[in-house]
């Protein structure tokens, strides 16, 4: 049976833990950075000889980190990537602006443990000789913010982080930048450009992977919240330790959020891939299954901008039998294992790692129609087909949903959200707002018309121009 | 009100520029700690914060413009933001919204922020909070409310009233 496995949540909840670094170090706070800082120089059988930097690199690779905040990109990679030779400063930036629709877990970091959060960051600053890092908190966190810059000081005071840290000759220094209210500010370079002091109006890659061109046309690194966490671990565990936790090519832990209708929505952090998506939400340890009397409708797996899961779906997974050969197996969407390959598999992802759980009480156009006005409200107008496409999705599910839709809207969202993705726009919040509406409308399609066709019959009972219509029409200028 | 920068002000704003090697990085927090002491944002406080920083005032101007959270023109003392995006609206966020609007005479289905007329509150729906397993959830201000009941909300009204006629306010 699934169990819960708390690594980066160890301490959160429990009754005297509290954020301030003398509790943190009186659990253990700090050893992994001292650990990182003690890597001596390593000579290689072939004679070449491997930095301490570099080593904390290599075990991050080892270890297998897939990034936590959504696109589950392999870190160690991330890291490879970094233009070392430049001679310009290396800068890295905590993506701490979590906005991603269902998400909430690296709130519960920073708000509860802010001590790891930093320590994480010290030692992959170090790893990747990184003078200069910012925490990119969002807006609306303003306690967060204050937590984060007042754990900052005490680790100041104790000499992690300054001049010569600990002896070491290293030096760091962590601010703490907040944004503003607007999601776009998640997208890695969005997020750099916001920093930069402009709006956050993403780049286009190439040439502006952050990596090469970055932070003031410097190499950079951004990583989520939980991410860095996870290095402090990886540093604590060895590399190839931390890879056992989880499954292959899935390693480490998840913070998942659940919310929606279930009994216990909250925070739970499982290794990734041993609970499926129907312990999470079924099991007493966990989500304890939906409110009484009402049955599954549907999950959206991993954030707003996955697509949505019906319940009874069925997918075809590649397993391997008992000689290894590779087949596939028919499965439930609830007997998903709550991983990165297996969403995928099933044509969505498990992103950020937020569940929204619905019943049969939801009216599905009327979900869509609100994540429609978040994508709506949040492009960042860069690009016609997100800032028109987004906008003309969101008028049509308005409609839908005030009386006054059609029979043929449901091809018509469709067509729209076919024609913003793929390449058409700087980033991907093309895709996270063609996805909901691609797969809504693909796996409801029948409560769509349906809706627009009642819309129709009571139009037509009514008389060709209903007061209604020209009352939206007036809302609408 | 006009915008006269104090000396606490000044303070704050030149700590905030050492923190980046470049100094335009330190917009969106310099607008941030303007806003926290006057409200809102008004244009001179713009020309002010784009000779601080070397930039043309349009610079400042336009990060105004595109971040929701930034103000041109004063609102409420108390300012109430109700998540409105998926969980919190399963979660009974519109119903909520709703109750705020219908204690304070406000119209649930205008558009946009709406200020009562003695200046104390304004309402507003905010997109995904980052709180979804509490929904639904609100702020007043910077204080951070999960779970709201409308009990709740009449108590954060409360609580608001009993502050301004203890201390006033200037709207």
């Amino acid at each position: 049976m699934a169990q819960e496995y708390k690594l980066i949540l160890k301490h959160i909840d429990e009754p005297d833990y509290t954020r301030d670094i003398e509790c943190y170090l009186r659990h253990g706070g700090y050893d992994s950075l001292k650990k990182a800082l003690a890597f001596p120089a390593r000579t290689l059988p072939d004679g070449k000889t491997q930095s301490p930097q570099e080593q904390l690199r290599q075990e991050v690779m080892t270890s297998g980190l897939r990034g936590r905040g959504g696109a589950g990109f392999s870190c160690g990679l991330k890291w490879s990537f970094v233009d070392r030779k430049s001679g310009k400063p290396v800068y890295l930036i905590c993506n701490a602006d979590e906005s991603e629709p269902g998400t909430f877990k690296d709130r519960q970091i920073m708000h509860k443990d802010p001590h790891q959060l930093i320590e994480g960051m010290i030692i992959s600053c170090y790893a990747n000789d990184v003078k200069l890092a910012y925490i990119y908190i969002r807006g609306e966190m303003v306690d967060g913010a204050k937590i984060l810059a007042q754990a900052l000081k005490e680790a100041r005071a104790k000499n992690f982080l300054g001049k010569n840290i600990l002896g070491t000759g290293y030096d760091l220094e962590i601010h703490v930048h907040r944004g503003a209210g607007a999601y776009i500010c998640g997208e890695e370079t969005g997020l750099i450009e916001s920093l930069e002091g402009k709006r956050p109006y993403p780049r286009i890659k190439p040439p502006y992977f952050p990596a090469v061109l970055g932070l003031w046309m410097c190499p950079t690194i951004v990583n989520n919240v939980e991410t860095l966490c996870n290095v402090k671990h990886i540093v604590a565990l060895g590399g190839a330790e931390f890879a056992k936790l989880g499954t292959p090519n899935n390693t480490g832990t998840r913070i998942v959020s659940l919310s929606g209708h279930v009994q216990n929505p909250g925070y739970y952090e499982i290794e990734v891939g041993k609970a499926t998506l129907g312990e999470l939400i079924n099991d007493p340890q966990f989500g304890g299954g939906l409110r009484r009397g009402r049955k599954l409708k549907a999950i959206i797996p991993g954030g707003s901008s996955s697509k949505i899961l019906k319940a009874g779906e069925k997918f075809k997974l590649k397993k391997k039998d008992s000689e290894g050969r590779e087949i596939l197996v028919e499965t439930d969407m609830l007997d998903l294992p709550y991983d990165f390959d297996s969403l995928a598999q099933a044509g969505t992802m498990s992103g950020s790692s937020a569940i929204i759980v619905m019943d049969d009480s939801v009216d599905i156009v009327a979900a869509l129609a609100n994540l429609s006005e978040f994508y709506a409200h949040e492009s960042c107008g860069q690009c016609t087909p997100c800032r028109e496409g987004s906008l003309w999705m969101n008028k049509a599910l308005h409609r839908l949903t005030h009386g006054e839709g059609r029979s043929q809207d449901a091809d018509y969202l469709v067509k729209i959200a076919d024609n913003i993705p793929g390449g058409r726009t700087i980033c991907a919040f093309g895709e996270a707002c063609s996805w909901p509406v691609q797969s809504f409308v693909a796996k409801f399609k029948d409560e769509f018309i349906a809706k627009g066709a009642a819309d129709e019959a009571r139009r037509a009972k009514e008389g060709a121009a209903p007061a209604e219509t020209k009352k939206l029409a007036a809302a609408h200028h | 009100m006009s915008f006269t920068a104090t000396k606490e002000l000044e303070a704050e704003v030149d700590e905030l520029i050492t923190h980046y090697p470049v100094k335009r990085a330190a917009s969106l927090m310099v607008l941030h700690a303007i806003q926290e002491k006057f409200g809102w944002i008004s244009s001179e406080a713009v020309q002010w914060t784009a000779k601080k920083l070397e930039l043309q005032p349009i610079n400042v101007f336009e990060i105004l413009t595109f971040y929701p959270m930034l103000r041109q023109q004063p609102m409420g003392k108390y300012q109430i933001k109700v998540c409105r995006t998926l969980s919190c609206a399963l979660g009974g966020a519109y119903e909520l919204h709703k109750h705020f609007c219908d204690k304070l005479g406000l119209d649930a289905h205008k558009h946009g922020a709406q200020t009562t007329k003695d200046g104390k509150f304004t309402v507003e729906f905010v997109e995904c909070l980052a709180s979804c397993g509490t929904a639904p959830v609100i702020m007043c201000n910077d204080a951070f409310y999960e779970d709201v009941s409308h009990e709740e909300a009449d108590e954060i009204l409360r609580g608001a009233n009993a502050m301004v006629a203890r201390h006033g306010f200037e709207p």
